[in-house]
């Protein structure tokens, strides 16, 4: 068994880390964390093209897509029709046919609109899509989405871009025991190398995050720390951990001290 | 003919298809995808599509992001 490798709607990639690509200094640097994190799939943005740059340096000509697979996002959106519009236009430029699903409800926090969100899936898998969605912890609504046909779960850390890792490792180790049947991938608010380790420790399939390597300090230094952590994190769940005691046990015998 | 394209207004001559205002803005056809009146217009359609006068076009790509 090859613990590295994650299966979303039914293709296999050989990293659990997903990664974004926004936020970099150039796509030079994009690239470089890309590779250092040894992530196979990374978001993208739908925008509109600038008219008057007429460089038109693309950042999809600066990625291996022999190697990654692109996943883009309805980041911006607010509404369901909104982000089915942007899926519906990234799938036509011809990257295939998974969408990371993001309906938001507050500019402010990012927080998600799950009503919004379970609308914009329910629409999107009829259309043939593979839906990651991006969510609140709620095991509700991540039930309803797996339902729905969403090809996995993406409850949230923290706010996006906040830094502050998992705020409710409880609601995530429920999920991960009451979902069993769609990879679950925490997304956003990922901040060190440790937040990652802790969400594979906790059981979920895989981990997504954007701000937590792009602004780093050294990005290539934390893209390489991510995939070490997410490695880490995997074989410390398949290992089994101990169990928490509120006493000790002692690791050294007691008999046979000179005393 | 004027159009309104990324939000924009924007002169065109009179027939142009979708394929040409691509090539006139130095795009490459397969890094974009165009909507036009709120259709997408698939990229084999792309030379036939003649754009009319008010036409409300979106020409999208993939940049940066989360």
């Amino acid at each position: 068994m090859d613990t590295a490798q994650l299966t979303i709607a039914g293709r296999t990639y050989g990293s659990r880390l997903i990664v974004g690509s926004g936020k970099y200094a150039s796509f030079q640097q994009t690239r470089e964390a890309l590779d250092a994190s040894g992530a196979e799939i990374i978001t993208v943005a739908v925008r509109r093209v600038n008219i008057t740059d007429r460089t038109h340096d693309n950042l999809l000509d600066h990625l291996d897509l022999k190697r990654v697979t692109i996943l883009p996002n309805t980041a911006g959106c607010y509404t369901a029709e909104e982000a089915v519009r942007t899926a519906m236009l990234a799938r036509e430029a011809g990257v295939g046919d998974l969408v990371k699903l993001e309906v938001i409800g507050d500019q402010r926090l990012l927080f998600p609109d799950n009503e919004q969100t379970l609308q914009a899936a329910i629409e999107l898998v009829k259309e043939g899509f593979k839906v990651l969605p991006y969510i609140s912890d709620d095991l509700v609504l991540a039930k309803k989405l797996r339902d729905a046909g969403c090809a996995a779960v993406m409850p949230l850390a923290a706010p996006i871009g906040s830094g502050l890792g998992i705020q409710n490792p409880v609601n995530l180790r429920i999920m991960v025991e009451e979902i069993l049947d769609v990879p679950i991938i925490v997304d956003a608010g990922v901040g060190t190398a440790s937040d990652a380790a802790v969400a594979l420790e906790l059981g979920c399939d895989g981990v997504l995050m954007n701000t937590g390597i792009a602004g780093a300090t050294d990005p290539i230094r934390m893209a390489r720390a991510m995939r070490l952590a997410v490695e880490a994190g995997r074989l410390a769940f398949e290992a089994g951990r101990i169990p928490k005691k509120l006493h000790a046990s002692a690791t050294s015998p007691f008999e046979g001290v000179v005393r | 003919m004027k159009i309104l394209l990324n939000g924009a207004g924007h002169e065109l001559p009179e027939g142009e298809t979708v394929a040409g205002l691509i090539e006139r803005l130095g795009l490459a056809p397969v890094r974009v995808a165009v909507e036009r009146n709120r259709e997408i217009v698939p990229r084999s359609d792309y030379p036939a599509t003649r754009l009319r006068e008010g036409d409300t076009v979106e020409v999208v790509t993939f940049v940066g992001g989360g």
